[in-house]
């Protein structure tokens, strides 16, 4: 029985996208053995220590851990209880009058005060089974359910009274600064509430339609996985936290001390040194190491209203790096070019930065429609002087010009000079060359175009260019 | 201290308590299922939440010893697993002048002609080790292939020599600050265990067993001001062990009592960021926080 959830449970997560190998299957089963499947917290720890091994996945983990053991949490004690409730008016449970409904508050509130997880639980039982109105047979995720519940509970209300509660019992009249810090504490507590009553209804949701059809509904896919056109705000506050390290390993990358060190010169006088442990014997040569090179980084970033959401990314991608480089320069464009990099200053947060950019840099000429071809002209005219042959240009956009000149021998100009010419384009690319795309065009210029609409094509660019840079200095060095 | 493996999570959790690491029931059950299992323990998380610790704190409930491999760019085969002292080799050719060639080759290729790096002497040691390869999000990829014979079979296969097997199962902690991905093979030989930072509660009592002469009004207040802290929008949040070096700092200037003022005027200890100091100052400076 418990195999056969475990399966469709392993299923889920490979449907969701976290990849679960077959050894790791087994290793769930084999530490299954040796843990109290009794004990949910166990049973989920054993489970995502063998099949989970990235944190960016936990988040996918915990959703389909919920719909599919989500009752097995039904102890006994814990079912009675619900048509028992603590206050003793089994009697009228179901009726849902006012007064019924201010005692139900009561107790809530009596639970979230003493911290009191058990009875917030069963709680959270009633208030579902109350106020929530579950209809049988929808295909929802469940979140109008978790809305109706709490605007019924009245939490903020709730919340203002737990606070009362806790100034008043603290004795002593309490400083603005511990109010403030009760007043978070209790916060949280009602988020705990919010999370039991969401897991009520997911629970009731899969008893009514079944396990699979409820995670197929709840089923998001990986952040890595998130269209970046298409990112909503939580989105892009999660990627932040994931692209700090990937800025790190491009600049790692982009600036790779070779480590072969026999690329360099014989380094003679250490080699002489060494040679003497083997009795003047040199055995073993010594090289100089080659000079790491410093690469300059220019980023031109379209952020038209086309391009809002990628922008958005694409500046926050800016932002990680200008902490990683110091030779960046950030442009942005729409219809007129403006060196941003001046915005990217390390105090300032991102928030300030993305405002100082829509309010202060001069990206708009015309009409405010992108003009690729002005903007790469306007790039090459005032800032070609500052290009040499260590500089990158990655430049992120559509290539969506408005029908326009795209004037892409500028961007030949530009490749001519730089080190490499890198395109990202969040467009798939089935639509590239489509209407007035002219990324076509602008390919043959680049060294080369990489369709970036997720963070993981996003982390192959930055894998890929490791080996081009690699390549391309071997070949210098020979010619 | 425990020579026999710990027969429940709840154990591992008071023996761990009993060396004054405050474990969590995930912690527990990972580590417990890592003995039971055989297999290493990847653990991931912000710098400074316990990680190395985790490793320190089983070699003691364990009584056994602590190897570490300390993992950096450029960590190569002669540094992780071992070397042929290649001086102590021509010596003892040169002492030889004119044996038979084969005596001597058999000779010089033997174990007392090899240094021992930290993977090879942990799986040579006669009696079980605790072997923390510390910050594996370090070494290239190509590099990590290194470990994945040791961390799956707990053996090493040396050419001249052959395969050395474990004499005793180690146990095998590795930690990443999660700076880069690392290779599916090394994750799938491994538990994952990811270590955040702590709830309240928890976090109250590393102070307490860390914190020599802190009293329980302190810790509470300290840890509940380190988690409104963590509530602001940071580079960096403070790690566990910014909090005990905050509630240190505490005791050292006397400061019994925790108030807005106080905290402004040690923050530098939590947040290791200037842009960070500001805005967590600038929040807890607004007029109607202080109180005078």
């Amino acid at each position: 029985m418990l195999i056969d959830v475990l399966g469709g449970f392993i299923q889920e997560l490979r449907t969701a996208g976290i990849p679960v190998s077959m050894v790791e299957t087994i290793d769930a089963m084999e530490a299954l053995r040796h843990t109290d499947v009794g004990d949910r917290q166990a049973f989920k720890a054993a489970l995502g220590a063998t099949l989970v091994k990235n944190v960016r996945h936990y988040e996918a983990f915990d959703v389909a851990f919920e719909v599919y053991f989500a009752l097995s949490r039904t102890s006994p004690a814990a079912s009675g209880a619900e048509s028992n409730s603590p206050s003793g008016d089994g009697a009228t449970h179901g009726g849902g009058g006012e007064a019924d409904l201010e005692q139900l508050l009561q107790a809530l509130a009596r639970a979230l005060a003493a911290d009191d997880t058990g009875a917030l639980q069963m709680l959270s039982r009633q208030a579902v089974s109350r106020l929530a109105g579950m209809e049988p047979g929808r295909p929802v995720g469940g979140t109008y359910y978790l809305y109706r519940t709490l605007r019924q509970l009245n939490v903020e209300e709730l919340l203002d009274q737990l606070v009362a509660q806790a100034l008043a019992g603290a004795g002593e009249p309490l400083s603005e600064f511990d109010g403030r810090l009760i007043r978070e504490e209790m916060q949280q507590r009602v988020d705990r509430l919010r999370d039991e009553l969401e897991a009520e209804i997911r629970r009731r949701l899969v008893a009514d339609r079944g396990a699979e059809a409820v995670a197929k509904t709840l089923r998001k896919p990986l952040i890595e996985d998130t269209e970046l056109m298409h990112a909503t705000r939580a989105d892009l506050v999660q990627l932040e936290h994931v692209i700090q390290p990937l800025t790190r390993k491009l600049a790692a990358r982009l600036a790779r001390r070779r480590r072969l060190r026999r690329d360099g010169r014989l380094d003679f006088r250490r080699t002489m040194r060494r040679s003497l442990a083997t009795g003047g014997v040199p055995i073993e040569p010594q090289f100089r190491a080659p000079k790491p090179s410093k690469p300059e980084v220019f980023l031109l970033c379209d952020i038209s209203g086309s391009m809002a959401t990628f922008a958005r990314f694409a500046l926050q991608f800016v932002y990680a790096m200008s902490n990683e480089f110091s030779n960046l320069r950030a442009f942005a464009f729409i219809d007129a070019l403006d060196d941003v990099t001046d915005f990217f200053d390390r105090d300032t947060e991102f928030a300030g930065v993305l405002q100082r950019i829509s309010s202060e840099a001069e990206v708009v000429w015309l009409d405010g429609h992108s003009d690729y071809g002005r903007s790469l002209e306007q790039f090459w005219t005032r800032y070609g002087q500052l290009l040499t042959a260590r500089s990158t240009v990655i430049i992120t956009g559509d290539a969506r010009s408005n029908y326009r000149d795209p004037q892409a021998e500028v961007l030949e100009q530009v490749r001519d000079v730089a080190k490499a010419v890198y395109w990202l384009n969040p467009e798939p690319r089935s639509y590239w060359n489509t209407g007035d795309s002219v990324m076509g065009k602008y390919a043959v210029s680049c060294d080369e175009v990489f369709e970036v609409r997720n963070l993981r094509q996003l982390e192959k660019f930055v894998e890929s260019i490791a080996q081009q840079h690699h390549g391309r200095v071997r070949l210098r060095k020979v010619g | 201290m425990h020579q026999t493996p710990l027969s429940t999570p709840g154990e591992v959790s008071d023996a761990l308590k009993s060396v004054d690491y405050l474990s969590d029931p995930t912690i527990s059950q990972t580590v417990f299922l890592a003995e039971r299992l055989g297999k290493p323990v990847l653990v991931e998380g912000p710098a400074g939440v316990g990680k190395t610790e985790l490793a320190k704190a089983l070699a003691k409930v364990h009584n056994r010893r602590l190897i570490r491999l300390q993992c950096y760019e450029g960590l190569d085969e002669a540094k992780a697993l071992y070397e042929w002292n290649y001086k102590k080799q021509l010596l003892r050719i040169q002492a030889d002048q004119g044996a038979d060639w084969q005596d001597i080759e058999n000779n010089i290729f033997g174990e007392s002609f090899l240094l021992a790096r930290p993977l090879l002497e942990a799986i040579t040691a006669t009696e079980p080790v605790v072997l923390l390869i510390d910050e594996v999000d370090r070494v290239e990829v190509e590099t990590e292939a290194l470990l994945l014979e040791v961390l799956s079979d707990f053996q090493v296969s040396i050419p001249e020599l052959g395969t050395i097997q474990a004499a005793s199962e180690p146990i095998v902690i590795l930690t990443s600050n999660n700076t880069r991905e690392l290779s599916e093979a090394l994750k799938r030989r491994c538990l994952f265990l990811h270590i955040g930072y702590p709830t309240i509660d928890r976090e109250k009592e590393i102070i307490l067993a860390r914190v020599e002469g802190i009293t329980d009004h302190l810790a509470d207040q300290v840890a509940r001001v380190v988690r409104s802290v963590r509530g602001h929008q940071l580079r960096k949040p403070p790690s566990v062990s910014e909090t005990l070096d905050w509630a240190r700092t505490l005791i050292e200037l006397g400061i019994s009592e925790v108030d807005a003022a106080a905290v402004r005027d040690t923050l530098n200890v939590l947040l290791k960021y200037q842009t960070d100091i500001e805005t967590v100052r600038a929040s807890y400076a607004s007029p109607d926080l202080d109180d005078r």
